[in-house]
C-alpha cells in the first residue's frame, strides 16, 4: 500500500506546536553574538528631493553605535529592475534614498544600537528635511502622455514597460457580433501581509564571507541578489534560511533594507540584525496585484463569445520591482479556459509614488481570471442569459493532449467544463437559484448572490536560470536513516514531509526516519526556491526521480553483496531490502549498502515545460441591501492540480488560497490619500481577513493528472486563490442584478455595495438599466 | 512598536494613586488595563513621563448592586462585566456592550474605567453609557463627584476628568426587562464601529457619529411623541456631522445611524 | 526595577525597563520565543499567552503589571513530552502551516475552550477574532478547536 495520496500528518509540527517554528528575530546563534540592532528611517512624503538628513542628535542617544544615510552608500549599486532588459533600467532604486525619495516609506537612513529598545528612540531624533514635490498617485495619471510629474526625468517617461502590440489592436476585433460590453474594472492593490514580516541576521567572517539569515522564498536567489546589490561575488555570500514566516510571493530574491543590514554589518566589522515592524511592512513589503483593466466582450446572443480584448494598465509603484511584469502573466492567460474566437490582451506598467508591487499569490494569473470571469458575468447579464450557461457554452473541451493558445501558453491537460459542473452540483446551483428567486420576489432586505468562476493557470513557468527544474540529493545513511537535500524553499507548505513520503514510497524507510534539508546555500548552492506552485511537480518529482536513482545505484552494491546477477534482485521498500528473486533469505538491507561507501544520489528532475491545473469556484454570498454589507456564506471549489500526494496537504493549500482570493473581493485594500499617504498602513486599518468573515469551505475533489512528470501533479498553491476572487465578486454583483446592478469593483465594501445600489435605484428611477458604483 | 521611556509606580490604593498624580504631574497616565493607552503609547502617539498602575487594586474592582444602580469598580474588565450575572439581568445592554469590545484577548485586559476615560466616540463602552443614562464616579485630590455619561464626554479622546482625578467607579441603571437594541456596524468582527446605536429606554446613542458619543434627541422626541421605530429613525442623523474615513463618508455614515436606529429599535432584546 | 512573576511554572525575578513588553520579557529574558510579534496595534495574537489563566495579548502587557502572576506559554502547555490535547488537534487537522500565528492561536484555543468547552463552530470563529492567519484560511484551525472539545468532552464522560 503505497503512503502516497494518503493523509500523512506533518511532521513539522510537534515542533511548531511545542516550542514554536524558529525564524529569523528567533535565531540564537554564537556568530550573532554581540550584535548591534539595525533601525530604517523612512520618507513620510511620497515624493520629494531630500534637502538634507542630519543623524547628529540620534548619534548622541543612548546606545547608538552608528547612523548611515545614501550618501554613505554611495559606491553600491543600485537595485535594478528584474526581468532585464523588458524593464526600463534607468528607474532603478538605491538601497537608501540619496536626492529623492518615491514613496511613502522608501528607507532613508539607518540608525544603528546596541539593544533593540533603544532603536526608535534614536530613529525619532534623525532631523530629514524635504522639498517636496508633486506626487502622482493614480496609475492612470502616471500614464497620461505629457503628465507633469514623471519619476525618473532621466527616463523622461513613468511607462516601465510594455508588453503586447497595442498598435496591433484590431478596430473591427468586434464587428458581427450582437452584443458587446465594455467595462474598466479594478485589481486592486493589496498588501501580501505574511504573518512574519521581514527580518535580517547577518555576519561577516574574516575571510570576508558574508552570513546571511532571511526569510526568503529559495535561497540561491536571495543569494545572488544580495551579492547583485553589495557588488560582490555570490561565492562570498551563504544565505541561510530559517523558518519563514508566510511569504506568498513577496519574499523572494532579497530587498534593498536587507542588503543595508548586510553593509552595516561589514562596516561595524560586528553582526547585526534588523526586525521589521508590521506598519513598515505594511508600506515597504511590495504590494499585490494593482491593476486597472478594460475589458472588452462581444459576442452571440446564443452565448456564444466571438471576441475578447483586454487591456492592462499596471501599477509598478515606485521602482519597479516584479510587479511590473505582472501584465505578461496576465496576457498569457488572458482567455483562460475558453475557446474565443479572437482575444486580444496589451498591457503597460508604469511607476507611481506608491509602495513597489511584486509578486502576491498568483502574480498576474488572478488578475487575467479575475478579467475575463468578470468579462463573462457581464456578457451573461447583457444578453439575459445564466452565467453557469455563457460558461458552458464557451470552455474548451476537455483534452489530454497539448493544447497551445494564441497566447502561446501551451495547456498540458484540462477538462474545465466537467469542473464546472461538479462545482455546480456540489452547490446545488439550482437551489440556490430558487433560494435567490424567493428572496427577490419577497423584497427581502438580505439578498442571496450566486458566482461562479472558471479558471486555468499556469504553475511552474520555470522563470528560473535553466527553466523549470529542480534538483534533489538523497542520501541513505548506514543507521538505516536517510536525508533529502532539495532545491525547494517551503514556508508552510510542508515539503519535509511530503518529500519525506516520496523517499519513503521508494526507498521503505519510515517518513519519521528521513530527514529535509533546504535553503543553505553552501549545502545546495543551486535551486528554483518555493513559488509559482513549482514545488511538488519538480522538487517533489527531483525527490522521487533521486530516489530511484539511488535504488538503482544499490542495486549494483546489493549485486557484488549478494553475488548475483542484478537483474535477478527485486527491491521490496516494505522490507527495506534487496533479494534475490525466488529466493528471499538471500537478501541485504537498503542500509547495509552505505557501509562501505556513502549512498548517495543527486539529481536533476526537468519538467518538459509548465503545467496548467484547473478548476471552478461556486460562491455565496448575503448582501444587506440596506447596509451593503457582505457576508460569504459558503465556497464550493473544485481545484484540479493533478495527483496528489497528500491531501491533508493539498486541502490546507487550497483553504488558505481561498481565504486569501475572497478577501480580495470583499475585505482588503491597500489605500492612499491624495498625496500618496498610506491610509491602511497597520493591522488595524488594513482589514485583515479573521476567522469570523469566511465560513469552512467546501472542497470537491477531482484530479486529472498531467504527463509532464511521473507524479501526474499540477501546482496547487496558488489556484484557490486565483478562482475565489472572481466568484466572490461575481456572488456580490449577482445579489444585486434584479436591482439594475452591474457591476461593482473590488472590495465590496459595504459602502462601495450601497453606493451601487443607490446608482441603480436612481438609474432605474431615471429610465436606464446600467448601473455602475459612484 | 515599543513605547518611549516612562516611570512607573504601582499604586497600594486609591488615595495613594491620586498622591503619585500629584507627585508625577500632569505628564503622567492612569494604567489599568492598558489597552487604550498602551497600543496609543507603542505607536508613539502618546509620550506620558509616568504610568500609575492601578490595575491590581481590589478595590477599583467589583460589581455591586446599589439601590436601583449597578455600581462597577473602574478596574473592571470587560470579559468579566459581559460574564456578570448581575450585570447581564440589570443592565442587559452594559452587558452585551462589553462582549463587543475587540476581541477576547482585549477583554481580558480592558477596563471599563480606562475605556471610559480614553472616550473614544467609536468605541462600545461610551456609546452604552450615554444610552443608558448612567454615570462616573470622580475621586479627586478635592474629594469625590459625579459627571453623568452625558456631560462626561467633552470631545474626541476628552473626557471632563480634570489633571490628578481618577474615574473610580462606573454608575448605570438597573432596568432589567427594560428592552434594549445594540447595533454594531463593522467590517471585521475586531474592528471599532463604522457607526453604533445603542437604544434603550427611550434614549438614543450613537457611536462615531461626531467627536462624543451622540444622543439622537431628534429620533428619542419622535419616539416620545409616539412615532413609530421606523419613523423616529429616519431622524436619527439630524444635526450629527461625521468624519469622513476610509470604510465611510459622511452621507453614508448617516445613513447607516437611520438604519442601525430603526434596527436598534425594532430588535430589542428583553 | 525588580520584578518576580511565575512563567510556566517557573519562579523568576528579572531586573527590567518599566517599558519591557511581556512579549519581549519572554523571548528575550525567559529565551521562551514561541510568542511571535505581528503587529504593532494589537490586532493579530501571535503574541498570546494565559495571564492567570485567561488569554491575552502580551504585546499590550508590561511585564512590570504581570508582577506577582502566572503566566503559561506554548512551551508550558505540554507535559512529560506529551503534547497538549489543543497542539494534538492541531497537528491532527493540519491547523497549522508556517506555524507563525500557532502558538498565540493554540493560546487562543486553549482560553476559549477553558471558557467555554463546547463551542460551535460560530463561537470558535468569535473567539479566534483576535488571532490572524494568513496561510491557513482558518478552516482547519476550527476544526483543530472543535476537536479538541470533542476530545476533552469524550475523556470527561469516559
Amino acid at each position: 500500500m503505497s503512503i502516497l495520496g494518503t493523509r500523512v500528518l506533518r511532521t513539522e509540527d510537534p515542533a511548531f506546536l511545542t516550542t514554536g517554528g524558529v525564524y529569523t528575530d528567533d535565531i540564537v546563534d554564537e556568530r550573532l553574538a554581540g550584535a548591534c540592532h539595525v533601525f530604517f528611517v523612512r520618507s513620510p512624503v511620497a515624493h520629494a528631493r531630500i534637502r538634507s538628513i542630519d543623524v547628529s542628535a540620534a548619534l548622541r542617544a543612548p546606545g547608538v553605535v552608528a547612523a548611515f544615510t545614501g550618501a554613505d552608500l554611495a559606491d553600491l549599486p543600485l537595485l535594478a529592475p528584474p526581468m532585464a532588459g523588458m524593464i526600463n533600467e534607468g528607474m532603478s532604486q538605491p538601497l537608501l534614498a540619496r536626492d529623492a525619495v518615491r514613496f511613502v516609506g522608501e528607507p532613508v537612513a539607518v540608525v544603528i544600537t546596541d539593544d533593540p529598545y533603544q532603536g526608535e528612540d534614536a530613529a525619532e531624533l534623525v532631523d530629514a528635511d524635504y522639498d517636496p514635490l508633486p506626487p502622482v498617485i493614480d496609475m492612470a495619471e502616471a500614464a497620461a502622455d505629457g503628465g507633469p510629474v514623471v519619476l525618473f526625468p532621466d527616463a523622461g517617461t513613468n511607462v516601465a514597460a510594455s508588453f503586447g502590440d497595442a498598435a496591433g489592436l484590431k478596430a473591427d476585433l468586434f464587428d458581427g457580433c450582437d452584443a458587446v460590453v465594455t467595462r474598466v474594472i479594478v485589481n486592486q492593490r493589496v498588501a501580501p501581509a505574511p504573518m512574519e514580516t521581514r527580518a535580517t541576521a547577518a555576519v561577516w567572517a574574516d575571510d570576508g564571507r558574508l552570513t546571511a539569515w532571511i526569510p526568503n522564498q529559495g535561497a540561491q536567489g536571495t543569494r545572488g541578489a544580495l551579492a547583485a546589490m553589495l557588488g560582490i561575488d555570490p561565492a562570498a555570500v551563504r544565505i541561510i534560511t530559517p523558518d519563514v514566516g508566510g511569504a506568498f510571493g513577496a519574499k523572494f530574491g532579497a530587498d534593498p533594507e536587507h542588503a543595508v543590514v548586510c553593509w552595516v554589518a561589514q562596516r561595524l566589522g560586528r553582526p547585526a540584525r534588523w526586525a521589521e515592524t508590521r506598519n513598515e511592512n505594511l508600506v515597504a513589503m511590495t504590494h499585490g496585484r494593482a491593476q486597472q483593466q478594460t475589458v472588452t466582450i462581444g459576442g452571440r446572443r446564443d452565448g456564444t463569445v466571438s471576441a475578447y480584448r483586454l487591456e492592462i494598465l499596471q501599477d509598478a509603484g515606485a521602482y519597479p520591482r516584479f510587479g511590473a511584469f505582472l501584465p505578461a502573466l496576465t496576457i498569457l492567460m488572458a482567455p483562460g479556459p475558453y475557446a474565443f474566437g479572437r482575444a486580444e490582451a496589451v498591457g503597460r506598467s508604469v511607476v507611481t509614488n506608491t509602495t513597489p508591487v511584486g509578486a502576491y499569490r498568483g502574480a498576474g494569473r488572478p488578475e487575467a481570471t479575475a478579467a475575463v470571469e468578470r468579462a463573462i458575468d457581464l456578457f451573461a447579464a447583457e444578453i439575459g442569459m445564466d452565467p453557469a450557461e455563457v460558461r458552458r457554452k464557451n470552455l474548451l473541451p476537455a483534452f489530454t493532449e497539448p493544447h497551445t493558445t494564441a497566447f502561446g501558453a501551451v495547456y498540458d491537460s484540462g477538462d474545465y467544463a466537467t469542473a464546472l459542473e461538479k462545482a455546480l452540483t456540489a452547490a446545488g446551483y439550482q437551489d440556490l437559484r430558487d433560494d435567490q428567486a424567493k428572496r427577490r420576489a419577497a423584497g427581502d432586505v438580505v439578498q442571496l448572490g450566486v458566482g461562479l468562476s472558471c479558471y486555468v493557470e499556469i504553475t511552474g513557468p520555470g522563470m528560473e536560470a535553466g527553466g523549470p527544474r529542480e534538483n534533489a540529493t538523497v542520501e541513505v545513511h548506514p543507521d538505516g536513516r536517510a536525508t533529502i537535500l532539495t532545491g525547494t524553499s517551503p514556508h508552510g507548505q510542508g515539503h519535509a514531509t511530503v518529500w519525506a513520503m516520496l523517499a519513503s514510497d521508494e526507498l521503505g524507510i519510515p517518513v519519521d526516519m528521513i530527514t529535509v534539508k533546504w535553503g543553505d546555500t553552501d549545502l545546495i548552492p543551486e535551486g528554483g526556491g518555493t513559488g509559482g506552485s513549482r514545488s511538488l511537480q519538480q522538487g517533489g518529482a527531483a525527490v522521487q526521480q533521486a530516489s530511484r536513482e539511488l535504488i538503482e545505484v544499490a542495486r549494483q552494491r546489493a549485486a557484488s553483496a549478494l553475488e548475483a546477477n542484478p537483474a535477478d534482485l527485486v527491491f521490496d521498500p516494505g522490507r527495506g531490502a534487496f533479494a534475490v528473486t525466488g529466493d528471499p533469505e538471500a537478501a541485504v538491507p537498503l542500509a547495509q549498502l552505505a557501509h562501505a561507501e556513502r549512498l548517495v544520489v543527486r539529481t536533476v528532475f526537468t519538467a518538459p515545460g509548465p503545467t496548467f491545473p484547473f478548476g471552478a469556484h461556486v460562491a455565496v454570498v448575503e448582501v444587506d441591501t440596506e447596509t451593503g454589507k457582505v457576508v460569504l456564506r459558503r465556497m464550493i471549489t473544485v481545484d484540479d492540480a493533478g495527483t496528489v500526494i497528500n491531501p491533508l496537504l493539498a486541502e490546507g493549500q487550497r483553504h488558505g488560497g481561498i481565504a486569501q482570493g475572497a478577501a480580495q473581493a470583499f475585505l482588503e485594500e491597500f489605500l492612499y490619500d491624495a498625496d500618496g499617504n498610506p491610509l491602511t498602513a497597520s493591522f488595524a486599518d488594513y482589514p485583515f481577513l479573521s476567522a469570523t468573515e469566511v465560513p469552512s469551505f467546501e472542497l470537491a475533489d477531482m484530479a486529472t493528472p498531467t504527463s509532464y512528470n511521473p507524479l501526474g501533479a499540477k501546482g496547487i498553491g496558488e489556484a484557490g486563490t486565483i478562482g475565489a476572487t472572481p466568484a466572490v465578486q461575481n456572488a456580490i454583483i449577482d445579489a444585486l442584478a434584479h436591482l439594475g446592478v452591474r457591476h461593482i469593483d473590488m472590495p465590496a465594501s459595504p459602502q462601495r455595495v450601497w453606493r451601487a445600489l443607490r446608482s441603480a435605484s436612481g438609474a432605474a428611477a431615471a429610465g436606464s438599466n446600467e448601473s455602475e458604483d459612484a | 512598536m515599543i513605547p518611549a521611556p516612562f516611570e512607573y509606580a504601582a499604586a497600594d490604593s486609591a488615595e495613594h494613586a491620586l498622591e503619585l498624580l500629584a507627585t508625577f504631574g500632569d505628564d503622567a497616565k492612569l494604567l489599568a488595563g492598558g489597552h487604550s493607552l498602551l497600543p496609543m503609547m507603542k505607536l508613539r502617539l502618546a509620550y506620558p513621563s509616568a504610568l500609575i498602575d492601578i490595575g491590581h487594586l481590589r478595590e477599583l474592582a467589583g460589581i455591586r448592586a446599589d439601590g436601583d444602580e449597578l455600581v462597577i469598580g473602574a478596574t473592571t474588565c470587560h470579559a468579566d462585566i459581559a460574564d456578570s450575572e448581575l450585570v447581564r439581568s440589570q443592565a442587559p445592554l452594559l452587558a452585551h456592550a462589553a462582549a463587543q469590545v475587540g476581541d477576547p484577548q482585549i477583554r481580558h485586559r480592558g477596563t471599563i474605567g480606562g475605556s471610559l476615560a480614553h472616550a473614544d466616540p467609536a468605541a462600545d463602552l461610551p456609546m452604552a453609557l450615554v444610552a443608558l443614562g448612567g454615570s462616573v464616579e470622580i475621586i479627586g485630590p478635592d474629594g469625590t463627584r459625579t459627571a453623568t455619561a452625558d456631560a462626561f464626554f467633552t470631545g474626541f479622546l476628552e473626557t471632563s476628568l480634570e489633571p490628578g482625578e481618577l474615574l473610580s467607579a462606573v454608575r448605570v441603571p438597573s432596568t432589567p426587562g427594560v428592552g434594549w437594541g445594540y447595533q454594531k456596524f463593522v467590517r471585521r468582527a475586531n474592528d471599532w464601529a463604522i457607526v453604533g446605536v445603542a437604544a434603550t429606554g427611550g434614549r438614543i446613542a450613537l457611536a462615531n457619529m461626531g467627536p462624543v458619543p451622540i444622543r439622537a434627541r431628534a429620533a428619542e422626541q419622535a419616539l416620545a411623541d409616539g412615532a413609530s421605530p421606523a419613523e423616529a429613525a429616519g431622524l436619527a442623523a439630524e444635526g450629527t456631522a461625521p468624519t469622513e474615513d476610509i470604510h465611510a463618508d459622511r452621507t453614508y455614515r448617516q445613513h447607516l445611524a437611520r438604519v442601525l436606529t430603526r434596527r436598534a429599535l425594532e430588535h430589542q432584546a428583553g | 526595577m525588580q520584578v518576580q512573576l511565575t512563567v510556566n511554572g517557573q519562579a523568576r525575578s528579572d531586573d527590567v525597563e518599566p517599558r519591557l513588553l511581556l512579549v519581549h520579557y519572554l523571548r528575550e529574558r525567559c529565551g521562551l520565543r514561541a510568542a511571535n510579534v505581528g503587529c504593532d496595534t494589537t490586532s493579530c495574537g501571535a503574541c498570546t499567552v494565559l495571564l492567570n489563566g485567561r488569554s491575552v495579548k502580551s504585546c499590550t502587557v508590561l511585564a512590570v503589571q504581570a508582577a506577582g502572576q502566572q503566566v503559561v506559554t506554548a512551551e508550558g502547555l505540554a507535559a512529560d513530552g506529551l503534547l497538549h490535547p489543543v497542539q494534538q488537534a492541531f497537528q491532527q487537522e493540519h491547523g497549522l502551516q508556517c506555524g507563525f500565528c500557532t502558538p498565540g492561536m493554540v493560546m487562543a484555543a486553549v482560553g476559549l475552550l477553558a471558557e467555554n468547552p463546547h463551542p460551535t463552530e460560530a463561537e470558535v470563529r468569535e473567539g479566534l477574532e483576535g488571532n490572524f492567519c494568513r496561510c491557513t484560511g482558518y478552516h482547519n484551525i476550527v476544526r483543530a478547536v472543535l476537536a479538541a472539545a470533542d476530545a476533552a468532552a469524550t475523556e470527561a464522560t469516559a
